[in-house]
This record gives structure tokens, sequence and C-alpha cells, in this order.
């Protein structure tokens, strides 16, 4: 344990200074805040915000974290000869990566927005959920970037899986979806939708805020699916829950090939 | 002879004016009158009733003759959840500060605590009145005025519900500034003819907060309804204003900010529609001006089926719904013009204020939505920005005419 405290000291004081981390930080910066100057609507600027959680931080997770591990193989190696115990490694890099990350974006998102608190008296609740999201979109997404980086050698086949990850998650998943419910249309497909986007985490980080945001449209439809599930606590629990299986599964499964493997 | 027709003048205008002088009754426990219907028996037109407080069980107290009757500290009269309480057949009746509770549910009778039966000029104001199956109720009057009421149901199912302010075949009626919750429909007019409603706050419910049919030349303005059933539903009707009004939080499938069906050559301008499942969904109607109107965070701001024509949109303020406009054809026949939507993506470059690119309001997503709405859940993914984005471009399937040409830059104050 100490000595995972140790890596992930290091590795987060080498990765806050490092120019990935800065970027990203200024990049969330600079876009909450050109948003919100921009439009000055809170509706406007929480819909852009979702893209940002949604689409981008997914992307920079998993790219930023498989180049991170194949750039640091030099040093995993040099440090596997050291009387350290594997998983200390293995999370000291995963967090001493996660942990610069979502600093960056609470903070590059978060002074812009405390800012300018006053336009989002409204919807504090939505910008909270909209973290919570983000946050898990890091853990998640960087969770899987170690997984494919573990198990592929080879670089560029590694970059080209989590970038097919990312599509399909964020994008390819969703046709499916709706193929499936074009499809399946004569039939009573509500409860089926709903356990499709659960298993997604980026739809259920989009659920979960636009069961915020467009609470009015979501009513409209058959309210009862929506306002059953999603509407009271248990949905919410659950739909935490799912996130969390979904970062703590990768990263198992991540350590658990990374223990075995010869190096 | 002329001392003759003095004399009788003289005797005649005595007689009439003691006809003319009206008469105060009073009516309470330590009073010449105990019941309200004693008092009721004896007083003749235009005298004065006042009622002190206590509570009255009195069945159904028939008013067949032109008072005023006057509750002082809001006396009870209660209708048992058996009778009508009070039915007025007579002309310029005025009632006010009464507290009526209790009218009886019935299938067959249409009970109200206060009944208005084809008569004139009668002005129901300043009471209070709860639990009742229907509240007031005028039936083929004309020239009165409902004003200042505070008027609560127990919501329990609709068949059970009685209306808040019912109105059928009237005209000339003012409907003013009543508070009206929890009831069938707040306030419902059937065949009533260039009447008023203003000022009303009608919340809570089972249905429709206003129900407006067949029903022309008639205006609403500065009302609130919220948290209603079904939102507000005009029908049939010719020459509605719907003006300043306030359309909030009407949750559900079925739910309306305001619902138009076979409307023509109407008004709606001013008003302000928030968070509802659906703004305005229109049906069957035409050349209604829609216009000055803010729609925030609604559903669908619009829903406009495609058997209407001739509705014209303009300097409208649309901002943050999840879908702007809906429509279930490809053929539009209804125009938009200058209104401000903040989904807006283009540019104006000449600085007029108006963007250089039209606006194109009908998302693919929409049509999709419309047609299977369970998809509803893929609402803000990527995947739906992408096939929006490129049907934006290429327009196959969103109606091709239903276009802003001329959207405008900044938010209409």
């Amino acid at each position: 344990m100490n000595s995972l405290l140790k890596i992930l000291k290091y590795q987060m004081q080498d990765n806050i200074r490092s120019k990935w981390v800065l970027g990203c930080f200024l990049f969330f910066l600079a876009f909450t805040y050109w948003i919100i100057s921009f439009t000055g609507e809170a509706p406007k600027v929480i819909m852009s915000l979702l893209n940002i959680i949604l689409i981008v931080i997914p992307l920079i997770s998993i790219v930023f974290g498989t180049v991170y591990i194949y750039n640091n193989k030099n040093f995993i190696t040099f440090m596997l000869t050291q009387p350290v115990n594997r998983s200390s490694i293995y999370g000291g890099l995963y967090f001493g990566l996660v942990l610069p990350l979502i600093l960056s974006f609470i903070a590059g998102v978060g002074i812009p927005i405390l800012v300018n608190i006053t336009i989002f008296s409204e919807s504090i609740f939505t910008l909270i959920i909209i973290f919570i999201t983000g946050i898990f979109q890091v853990l998640i997404f960087t969770a899987f970037a170690f997984l494919i980086a573990t198990l592929n050698e080879d670089k560029l086949k590694g970059l080209g899986l989590s970038i097919f990850i990312w599509l399909f998650f964020t994008a390819v998943y969703d046709g499916l979806i709706l193929f499936l419910l074009q499809m399946f249309q004569d039939y009573p497909i509500e409860k089926f939708a709903l356990g499709l986007t659960l298993i997604n985490p980026v739809d259920l980080g989009r659920i979960l805020v636009i069961l915020k945001f467009d609470v009015s449209a979501l009513m409209g439809y058959t309210g009862a699916v929506f306002e059953n599930f999603f509407g009271k606590t248990t949905g919410f629990a659950v739909s935490i829950l799912v996130l969390i299986i979904w970062f703590i599964l990768p990263l198992t499964l991540g350590f658990k090939k990374f223990s075995k493997k010869d190096i | 002879m002329m001392n003759g027709i003095k004399i009788f003048i003289t005797a005649w205008l005595i007689l009439v004016n003691a006809d003319i002088a009206a008469k105060v009754l009073i009516v309470g426990k330590q009073q010449k009158y105990k019941l309200i219907s004693e008092a009721l028996e004896v007083s003749s037109s235009s005298d004065t009733i006042i009622i002190k407080s206590g509570t009255y069980k009195e069945g159904n107290l028939i008013v067949d003759k032109s008072l005023t009757i006057i509750g002082k500290d809001f006396p009870v009269i209660d209708g048992e959840n058996k009778y009508e309480n009070i039915t007025i057949k007579a002309d310029n009746v005025i009632i006010s500060g009464l507290k009526l509770i209790n009218s009886g549910l019935s299938f067959i009778d249409d009970n109200a605590a206060i009944k208005l039966d084809e008569v004139n000029n009668c002005i129901i104001t300043n009471n209070r009145f709860d639990k009742n199956f229907f509240a007031v109720y005028l039936a083929k009057s004309s020239g009165c005025e409902v004003s200042n009421n505070k008027i609560t149901g127990v919501k329990t199912s609709e068949a059970s519900s009685g209306n808040g302010i019912h109105l059928w075949y009237c005209k000339n009626i003012v409907i003013k500034d009543n508070y009206i919750k929890g009831h069938r429909d707040g306030i419902y007019f059937e065949f009533v003819q260039s009447s008023l409603i203003t000022g009303n706050t009608s919340e809570d419910n089972l249905r429709y907060g206003l129900h407006f049919m067949f029903s022309d030349s008639c205006s609403y303005s500065e009302n609130i309804f919220k948290h209603n059933g079904a939102g507000v539903a005009v029908m049939f009707t010719k020459n509605v204003e719907m003006r300043n009004n306030r359309f909030e939080n009407n949750w559900g499938g079925a739910s309306y900010g305001i619902l138009l069906k076979d409307i023509t050559d109407s008004k709606i301008e001013n008003n302000y529609f928030y968070k509802n499942s659906s703004g305005i969904y229109i049906e069957g109607s035409n050349r209604v001006v829609v216009s000055n109107n803010e729609f925030i965070e609604n559903g669908w701001a619009i829903r406009l089926m495609a058997n209407s024509m001739d509705n014209y949109f303009s300097k409208n303020n649309f901002i943050g719904n999840s879908f702007d406009v809906a429509t279930n054809s490809v053929k539009n026949y209804n125009e938009f013009n200058n209104n401000y939507w903040s989904d807006y993506s283009g540019y104006d470059l000449d600085k007029n204020g108006i963007g250089d690119v039209p606006y194109r309001p009908v998302k693919l997503f929409s049509l999709i939505v419309e047609k299977n709405r369970p998809t509803l859940i893929l609402l803000r993914s990527m995947f739906v920005g992408i096939l929006d984005a490129a049907e934006k471009i290429f327009p196959a399937l969103t109606p091709e005419t239903l276009i802003d040409n001329l959207p405008s830059m900044k938010r209409f104050l």
C-alpha cells in the first residue's frame, strides 16, 4: 500500500506538469469560458458541457491512457525489477493518471462556472450530475485504456482499438439501438430500450443528465417507464452502480492480465 | 282635476318608493332570521341579506329575486354532499363573502355550489369554495361576473369531480382574478360567446386548467395555468385571443401548454410556456398567429400536425427546448418567420440582426421520435447529432418548406 501511494504521488507530480493534462485543463477552461460568455444561458451551456463530457472526455481518457502506458514502458519494466508488487504499480499508474485528469476537468470546467454561478442558480443539481458523470467517464475510459494497452503489445493496434472502443460507445452503439428500436417498433420495447442504454456507460451518463434537463420531454413520452425507473432514487442508485461496475470491471481485468504478464 | 292627478301621482310615488326602499335582512344565530331560507322567503327584490358567520345546512337555497347576499366573516353554507347549495334564478343577484362547501356529487345533476340558471347581470365575487362537485355553474346566462373567488376541490377521479367554473351557453361573461385548484377542469367554456377570462390562476386540476370549446370571440389573458393533468385545451372555435398567459409544468404524454384543435383566425401572443411536455399542440387549425411568445425548456415547443394550414409564427423565442418543432409529415403549409432559436448556429455577416443561413426547426430525430416514441431514449446522443447534421445538409425526410428564413440572432425582449 505504501509503495502504491509513493508511485501515485510521483506519477501525479509528473502528470500534473505534463503538457497533456495542462492542455486538457486549458481546453476545458477556454471552452467553458467561451461557451458561457458566448451564450450566457444556462441551458445552452449545460448542453455543450454534456457533449464535452460524453464525447471529448472519453476520447481524451482512452487515447491518453493508452499512449501513457506505451510511453512508460521502460519505466514500468524498471519498476518491475524492484521489490514492488504489481498491484501497486498498476494502481499507482492508474490513479496517478486519473486524478490529474479529473482535477483538470473539475478545475477547467468548474472555474468559469463558479465565476458565473448566478446564471446557473436554477440548474445547480444538473451541474452536479454533470460533474459526477464526467468523473465516471474519466475513470471508466482510462480503465479501458489500461486494459487495452496491457493486452496489446503493438502500439498501433492498441491505439486503433482504443479509438474503436470510443467510437463504439459514443456513436455506433446508439446506432444499433436505433436500428433495433426501429425494427421492433411494433412491440412494447420501452423496457428493452431502457435495458440497452443501461449497459452503455456513455448512454447512462447522458440519460442521467437529460433526465434533469429534458425531463418535460421524457415525461411526455410513456412517462411511466422513465419516471418509474430513473425518476426515483432506486433508478439513480442503479445507474451509479452500473457506472461503478463499468469502472471496476476493466480495471480488475487489466490488472489480472498485468499480474500474469511476462514483464 | 289637476289636484286629483297630483294626489294620484304622489300616492303612486309613495307606493313605488315603499317598494324600492330596499330592506336589509340579517341572518344569524342571534338575529331575527335564524335561517337563510326564512330571510329569502320574506325578502323582496333588491333587498340585501347579510349573513353572519356560522354554519348553515339548509339544503338547496333558491334565489328567485334580485337580491344582494353578503356574508360577514365567511359564513359556511354546507351542501352536505347531497344538495346544490345556491341556485340563482333571478337577474341582478350579487353574492359575496360566502364560504360554500360540499355541493353534492351526482351523476345525474350537475350540482354546484352556486348555479346561475338563465339569468343576467349577476355578480359572484369574493367567495370561497371548498370540496364542491361543481363550484360555480353558469347556464344560458349573460352579462355576469365571477371574480376574486378562491375555489379548491379534492382531486379524486375525472368522473367524480366537477369543474371549478363551468359555463354553458353563456354570453358576455367576465371571469376575473379567481384561484382554482383541484377540480376536473379549472375553467370550462362550452358554447360561450364574447367572454373574457383574465387574471385567473388554475393549477393542479385533474384534466384541463382551461377547457374551451365552441366559444367564439372569447379571449383569455394574464392567466396562469400550471401543473394541470392535461394543460389547456382550446377546441372548435373561431377568433380566440390568448395573451400574456403563463403555461407551466404541464407534464405527461397527453399534456399540453395549449392544445389547439380546429381553431381558426385566432391570436396567441406574449404568452410564456415553461417546461411543458408540449408547449403548443396544433391540430386542424388555420390562420392562427403565434407571435412574441417565449418557449423555454419545453419537451416540444410546438407540435404542428400536418392538417393545419396558414398558421404564422413570428418573433417567438425558442430557448432550450428538447425539440423546437415537430410535425408528422413532409408537407408543410405554415410559415415561420423571424423567430429566435437558441439552437441556431448560423452567422450574421452583414450585422443586420438576422442570421444569413435559414434555420430548420424540425430535426430528423424529432420525426423519428414522432413515429417511434421509445427512440426518445437516444435524445442528445452523438449518433443522433450526426443524423441531424446529415439531414440538415441534405434535407430528404424533414419538411422542405418548414424553415425560418430570417432567424433572429438576438433574443426578443
